[in-house]
């Protein structure tokens, strides 16, 4: 996908109401006893949908935005979120899947190497805090509440992406039947 | 073309990798008053009024979502408690039975410490099971001949006179209670000290007459009736069924008077409450007086 700067504004203000949604709402309520996350999902969907560079770079930037707004220290989630918007994109150039539920597996992926990362990042950074049952607990059903919000996620950024992304052939087939284009068989 | 989208792609990511290591390391490295902590603080003043704005705004959704996790909280938590409050129902209901027991037994070894029970050889039994109908003013205990029980030996509680001992078998036995419409104590009354005998009244539960008084209108209402201690029999191996005197039947409720001294009818309230009886006492030797007084 060329990154347009419409494309980026898009991309902004996805990530600007994503992660202000993150913040202000979606964190403060616990099912299973821990808050779903949707920063990863939304740095997988991007990547996923529109490559590997504008997942990177919108991965960085939404984690300096979460980093910032949360007087973290400034880099960590840019770096994970980084490696995330990287790899989802990877997936799409190298693989292409078809699959429906294949955003559902990225979307999993993608939150299980976030919070990895970043209980890792923060382990090497020295806070204090043993690796428990609880962080184990907390991380597996994170991973499991962000599967199940993986598919609406990546329905909206496709929804929001949609006039920039490069043409689906089967959505392309199926707009010429259903709007009376000719098939190909009836060109040859 | 292929190499350089490769050397691009490959080049953005280093780069953001590095700004991210450069960030953190930055920012890690320097005090709080940083131009990096600087920067974050101006940029959270700026998204401040932002967060709170949208805070607000979602603020219904939030609730929402809120209301429906405190209320499987809610409903986790009011099965508990249910549970708890069963089980404290139940430890409470175990406490007082405890109590009231105690206090029976308490007011049994007072009742025979006072009034001289203890000479009868009383055997504490428990009530086990009880005659659900009215025809049979019955009930069983855990005590039987292997305790010394005998048939027709008095049952007495903490109050008085409970009934007699009607069937026996090795570990249990069946009371008659003195309610019981086969039942029948020669009795006397305290104060006026008149003898006669107690039966139960015929179709009123709970009542009882004191018949076959020779001075009945020295009687009065009040007036506590007791057992007399007597019996028909002359020989001492006859007096398996005696009562030792002195055991409170009931209190004189009222009487009855007729046209003659023959039809006053003296009605007594037994002094032991019937139908709430847990822990009674056989007296296994109720003849232990007699036996005494015999040369």
């Amino acid at each position: 996908m060329t990154l347009t700067p419409r494309a980026a504004g898009r991309l902004a203000l996805l990530g600007l109401l994503g992660g202000i949604l993150q913040l202000t709402t979606i964190s403060q309520i616990s099912i299973f006893g821990v808050p779903a996350d949707l920063s990863p999902l939304l740095v997988a969907s991007v990547g996923f949908l529109c490559g590997s560079i504008p997942g990177a770079v919108f991965g960085f930037c939404l984690g300096l935005f979460v980093d910032t707004a949360l007087l973290q220290t400034l880099g960590v989630n840019s770096l994970v979120y980084t490696a995330v918007g990287y790899g989802a994109g990877r997936i799409r150039e190298l693989r292409d899947p078809a699959h429906t539920l294949a955003p559902v597996l990225v979307g999993a992926a993608a939150t299980a190497v976030a919070a990895v990362g970043f209980s890792l990042l923060q382990f090497l950074l020295g806070v204090e805090a043993p690796v428990s049952l609880q962080l184990l607990r907390q991380i597996l059903l994170t991973i499991v509440l962000n599967t199940l919000l993986a598919l609406p996620v990546y329905a909206i950024c496709r929804r929001v992406m949609l006039p920039f992304l490069p043409d689906d052939p089967r959505r392309r087939r199926r707009r010429a039947y259903t709007t009376g284009g000719l098939s190909p068989l009836s060109r040859a | 073309m292929h190499d350089k989208a490769v050397r691009r792609r490959r080049a953005v990511l280093v780069a953001l990798v590095v700004l991210s290591l450069f960030l953190l390391t930055a920012y890690f490295g320097e005090r709080t008053g940083g131009p990096l902590h600087a920067v974050q603080r101006t940029a959270m003043e700026v998204l401040a009024p932002i967060q709170e704005g949208a805070n607000r705004a979602l603020k219904p959704f939030r609730d929402l979502f809120g209301w429906f996790g405190d209320t499987l909280d809610a409903k986790e938590e009011r099965d508990k408690l249910r549970a708890e409050r069963d089980a404290l129902e139940k430890k409470l209901a175990d406490v007082t039975v405890e109590r009231d027991e105690l206090k029976q037994i308490k007011g049994l070894e007072q009742f025979n410490t006072a009034g001289g029970l203890n000479r009868y050889e009383p055997v504490p039994a428990r009530v086990i099971a009880r005659s659900p109908n009215s025809w049979y003013q019955t009930f069983q205990i855990n005590k039987g001949t292997s305790d010394g029980v005998r048939k027709d030996q008095p049952v007495v509680n903490s109050a008085g006179l409970v009934g007699k001992i009607k069937e026996v078998s090795d570990g249990n036995a069946v009371v008659m209670l003195l309610t019981d419409p086969e039942f029948g104590v020669s009795a006397r009354s305290l104060e006026s000290g008149e003898p006669g005998s107690v039966y139960p009244e015929v179709g009123a539960q709970g009542d009882l007459r004191f018949e076959l008084v020779p001075n009945a209108k020295e009687v009065r209402r009040g007036e506590r009736i007791i057992t007399a201690g007597t019996s028909t029999s002359a020989r001492v191996s006859d007096l398996t069924s005696l009562y030792p005197r002195g055991i409170p039947i009931g209190t004189v409720k009222r009487i009855e008077t007729g046209e003659g001294e023959l039809d006053r009818v003296i009605h007594v309230e037994p002094a032991a409450d019937l139908r709430s009886l847990d822990i009674v006492e056989v007296l296994i030797e109720p003849d232990a007086d007699l036996r005494a007084q015999v040369p």
